[in-house]
């Protein structure tokens, strides 16, 4: 336990609260989160004691929790928090939930910088899935809402002044864009939280920052997206442009709405697209907020357009005759609609981030604390609700019983509850459809065969919660291994040899995320490069630096999101060519 | 105020360029990539570019605030520390910048700051053991013992911006009046004290006659005097050391035949004001057409054929910039790719963005500033290589 080397990084996005115990720090966080916690907890009436919080860089990913529930050491460079809060046991009855801290203020459609009814002035309900009850109307847009956006994009991009602006203005606005984000970052993510339930602490302090950084960070490519002059086969004088795309579709899914809006957004910006983006019907919310905040940061009209409404509103996005480029994130079934639609229409390219069946893979010689916590935050956090989840969690037959008691100890400890009271770690499923359907899936885990060691039930009666549930003695053939759950579920299962996890792990249809947990190089370079994903984590998981590009193989869809892979997303490449009289030299 | 330029210039064209160096490679500070690479057998490869370690940095003084930025922004982008020395001219503003930058954050030790004179602070920096890197702009001359010196000691990597002797082409289907401005403004602007003037005007015999008028016009036009008053032009030459080497060269042309059509002398009795000067019939031979002269001495010389031009225009030691005055298309191809000059502006002149590499070929320096290009002067390149075992793929 004395000097672990410091490979254990939970979700940057989290900070993993418990009742009445000291909590480590994601590598992520920081003393001003720290700070803000603590601010935090007064005003909703509960005792926060602070011990010294001192600076952590991000190079130093400690690994500063500890498994045994009897020893709190502080480790140099980590802060530590202990909340006396009353917890929210899985077994407890959820209260009535607590009012948002912020209410919402934008509901109707945003074209050309202004808020507009949809033009038959219907309306859909947004619901709070704690209370299973409508918590606000917002516009749904048909067809003509969808053309108007359009045109309104059309016409920013060819007529108005955010392509003609050198890429350093854009910048500028861009980092305007990420201060008035960054303003607004708790709004943001308590509307985040009212729409699909997230863990508003974990919204605003982990993944709110994580979106601005986007921003900030493609504020920095306006001005370095570069094509090339060229050699040729003969007396020619030759070149690229690489020019924006044009009018950009974006439909996004409601797991993490920010972030992925963050995602879609600041890279077709960056190359002086315009937009018209759909957020999911499930969260229509923070887009709405993002939209005016833009506008505010001096996004001139036209650039950013939001359209809210449901599926039928993204495939008049996907079948739009003027619309350049789609980029989606959702269900692989949806986006194959897409992508036909796509085709079907004026062939515009497609770039898809599906779903995924994520092989967590654990060594005999892994750090088995990291290990458990790291395994448990890649299934469990944001309810099961993430497109990288590692939902099949394969372990080393020799170490595989300790796993599953230690695995069980933190799934029973975690809490559930309201999620936007300080200390609980999972709230509610996004709608009653998701919680209908991972139910279904836990019966039929249980029908199938797999051993349950945990959970498997509703929460409450009222508001979509479920218990953190394991299954081991998960085999191949089992639905709750081949297919997405999108839930707490996780699923245990043995395995020997390295040839036989990489192939069992390359076996599903998906191919998104990987995680290693191995000290050996030979087995990290082995395993790394023999796995069909496009994210391996190696002792770690869930870390989204924003240079690290992602996406999927198969049917995890296909293009790379972030880094500077994002940008060929958004370009046009031309090619000029010219002949050259009399070269120097070719 | 340290080197004479006029107020408004600094403030209204070289101010902006300032701050937006830095934020542009602010924007690199997070996108310096290494490679995984292909092998020729079975190994993992990766490189990685890291900090090159403790830059030093020495500046010049005809542009104090611009090369300060242009120097120490890429730098810190790429994670490196800076000792820098001001030019001996010019030592004040840096160190106003450099507070700045404490109270920015950046943390101590990080920028350091030192001023005084080339033979002391200057060689101190170029022979250093604990230097990893000097960045010099400055003189060819004092180049030469600045990589010297670096070669001497510890071997230190170098790159150098040094002089220029840039062509300027005025082509025969150029507007007459534009090209006469562009040209005036690409030799005249800071007082004829930039590496890169245009300082060889070559114009196309065809149009010859009309363009030196005019620009004889144009430089008796052009405002002389205080440079904190409105509306001046051109202020005085930096020190006394460059105002009497600017009125030697003035000398040497007239004792060598070039003929002078306007100014030639200095201008009042008190401070180093030099009257905007023309020399025409210039040739190869010439001090005032082979040297640099970093002062207000246009020289006009004349040509036929393009193979001519470039022929001249390439016969220089220097190779730093090249002006190109022509909207047709094939002159503009040719002349691009035949000049042997880091920077060629084609109808415009002084063009400085952030993303244009600058620097020069031959003895005008090594290396480029500025784009993505100067980022490999600040940063190390490490192999890491693994044997691999069983690759899925190579």
């Amino acid at each position: 336990m004395a000097s672990k080397c410091p490979s254990f990084s939970p979700c940057p996005t989290l900070l993993v609260l418990r009742a009445r115990a000291p909590f480590p720090l994601s590598p992520f966080s920081s003393n001003k989160t720290m700070a803000a916690m603590s601010k935090g907890a007064p005003a909703l009436g509960l005792a926060l004691k602070t011990s010294e919080v001192k600076h952590q860089d991000c190079s130093s990913s400690s690994a500063n929790f500890s498994s045994s529930s009897t020893r709190r050491r502080s480790r140099s460079g980590v802060g530590r928090v202990s909340m006396h809060c009353r917890a929210v046991l899985a077994t407890e009855q959820v209260e009535a939930p607590i009012k948002s801290p912020f209410p919402v203020q934008y509901t109707k459609l945003f074209i050309n910088n202004s808020f507009v009814d949809s033009v038959s002035g219907k309306t859909f309900p947004s619901i709070d899935p704690r209370s299973e009850e409508v918590a606000v109307e917002v516009a749904q847009a048909a067809a003509e809402d969808v053309d108007r956006a359009v045109k309104a994009a059309r016409k920013a991009f060819e007529e108005g002044p955010w392509p003609r602006m050198p890429g350093c203005e854009r910048a500028g606005i861009m980092n305007r864009i990420a201060d008035l984000l960054d303003e607004h970052k708790d709004e943001l993510s308590a509307l985040d939280t009212l729409n699909m339930g997230k863990v508003y602490d974990m919204a605003r302090l982990g993944e709110a920052p994580l979106a601005i950084g986007l921003f900030r960070y493609y504020a920095g490519w306006c001005d370095k997206a570069q094509g090339m002059t060229l050699p040729t086969n003969g007396p020619f004088h030759a070149y690229t442009l690489h020019e924006p795309i044009g009018v950009v579709g974006s439909i996004l899914p409601w797991n993490a709405p920010f972030y992925l809006l963050a995602m879609k957004v600041a890279p077709a910006l960056a190359c002086g697209n315009t937009i018209v983006l759909k957020p999911a019907q499930q969260s229509p919310l923070s887009a709405l907020l993002i939209a005016k905040l833009a506008a505010e940061a001096g996004l001139p009209d036209g650039v950013l357009n939001v359209v809210t409404g449901y599926g039928d509103t993204g495939m008049h996005i996907a079948s739009h005759m003027d619309v350049d480029k789609v980029a989606f994130t959702g269900s692989t079934q949806v986006g194959r609609q897409i992508m036909q639609a796509a085709a079907q229409s004026n062939l515009k390219p497609v770039n898809l981030e599906l779903g995924g069946k994520s092989p967590f893979i654990i060594f005999g010689d892994a750090d088995m604390d990291a290990a458990v916590e790291s395994a448990h935050q890649a299934i469990f956090y944001n309810q099961g609700q993430m497109c990288v989840a590692g939902s099949r969690t394969f372990v080393h037959e020799s170490v595989y019983d300790e796993y599953l008691e230690r695995a069980k100890a933190r799934a029973e400890k975690r809490v559930v509850g309201d999620p936007f009271k300080p200390g609980v770690e999972q709230g509610p499923q996004a709608d009653e459809a998701q919680f209908n359907k991972v139910m279904s899936y836990i019966r039929a885990g249980k029908d199938e065969g797999a051993r349950l060691i945990t959970g498997g039930e509703r929460v409450g009666s009222k508001g979509y919660y479920i218990q953190p549930t394991i299954f081991s003695d998960v085999q191949d053939d089992m639905k709750i291994c081949r297919e997405e759950i999108f839930g707490p579920v996780m699923s245990v299962i043995k395995f020997k040899t390295v040839e036989e996890v990489i192939q069992r792990s390359n076996q599903s249809e998906y191919g998104l995320g990987a995680t290693v947990m191995s000290k050996n190089v030979d087995i990290i370079n082995t395993v790394t490069r023999s796995l069909k994903a496009g994210i391996v984590w190696v002792n770690t998981y869930g870390i989204l630096t924003p240079s690290a590009p992602f996406g999927g193989y198969k049917s995890s869809g296909f293009g790379r999101e972030n880094g500077a892979y994002a940008l060929a997303n958004y370009q046009q490449v031309k090619s000029v060519i010219m002949p050259i009289c009399n070269p120097p030299y070719l | 105020m340290d080197s004479g330029k006029p107020y408004e210039q600094a403030r209204y064209a070289e101010l902006p360029l300032m701050s937006r160096q830095f934020r542009y490679f602010a924007g690199w500070a997070d996108k310096i990539f290494g490679t995984t690479g292909p092998s020729d057998g079975i190994h993992a490869v990766q490189t990685l570019h890291e900090p090159i370690g403790v830059v030093g940095q020495i500046i010049p003084w005809n542009f104090p605030l611009v090369m300060y930025c242009w120097k120490v922004a890429p730098a810190l982008a790429a994670g490196n520390t800076i000792v820098l020395k001001t030019a001996e001219q010019t030592p004040l503003s840096a160190i106003l910048a450099g507070k700045l930058a404490l109270e920015a954050g950046i943390p101590p030790g990080v920028l350091n700051i030192v001023s005084g004179y080339g033979p002391t602070a200057g060689a101190s920096i170029a022979e250093h053991m604990d230097i990893d890197k000097v960045a010099f702009t400055g003189s060819t001359e004092v180049g030469k013992l600045v990589m010297a010196a670096a070669a001497r000691s510890n071997l230190k990597p170098v790159t150098l911006e040094l002089g220029g002797k840039s062509p300027m082409i005025i082509c025969e289907d150029a507007n007459v009046d534009e090209a006469v401005e562009l040209a005036h403004f690409a030799l005249f602007f800071n007082m004829g004290q930039c590496c890169c003037a245009g300082s060889r005007t070559f114009v196309h015999e065809s149009i010859y006659d009309e363009f030196v008028e005019k620009s004889k016009a144009r430089a008796l036009k052009r405002v002389v005097g205080d440079p904190f008053r409105k509306g001046v032009e051109q202020g005085p030459q930096v020190d006394k050391d460059q105002f009497h080497k600017v009125l030697g060269y003035v000398e040497s042309g007239m004792e060598q035949g070039a003929n002078l059509i306007t100014g030639g002398g200095r201008l009042g009795s008190k401070g180093y004001y030099i009257k905007p000067t023309i020399f025409t019939d210039v040739k190869e031979g010439m001090k005032i057409f082979d040297e640099e002269i970093f002062g207000p001495v246009q020289s006009i010389a004349k040509f036929k054929t393009l193979d001519e031009v470039v022929q001249r225009a390439n016969n220089t030691v220097y190779g730093l910039a090249a002006g190109i005055f022509s909207n047709n298309i094939n002159t503009v191809n040719t002349l691009s790719r035949a000049l042997r000059a880091g920077t060629i502006w084609v109808n415009c002149f002084d063009v400085f963005d952030a993303t244009i590499p600058f620097g020069g070929y031959k003895q005008s320096g090594i290396g480029r500033e500025k784009g993505k290009y100067v980022l490999e002067s600040y940063t190390q390149v490490k192999a890491v290589v693994t044997p691999l075992h069983n690759p899925a793929w190579l």
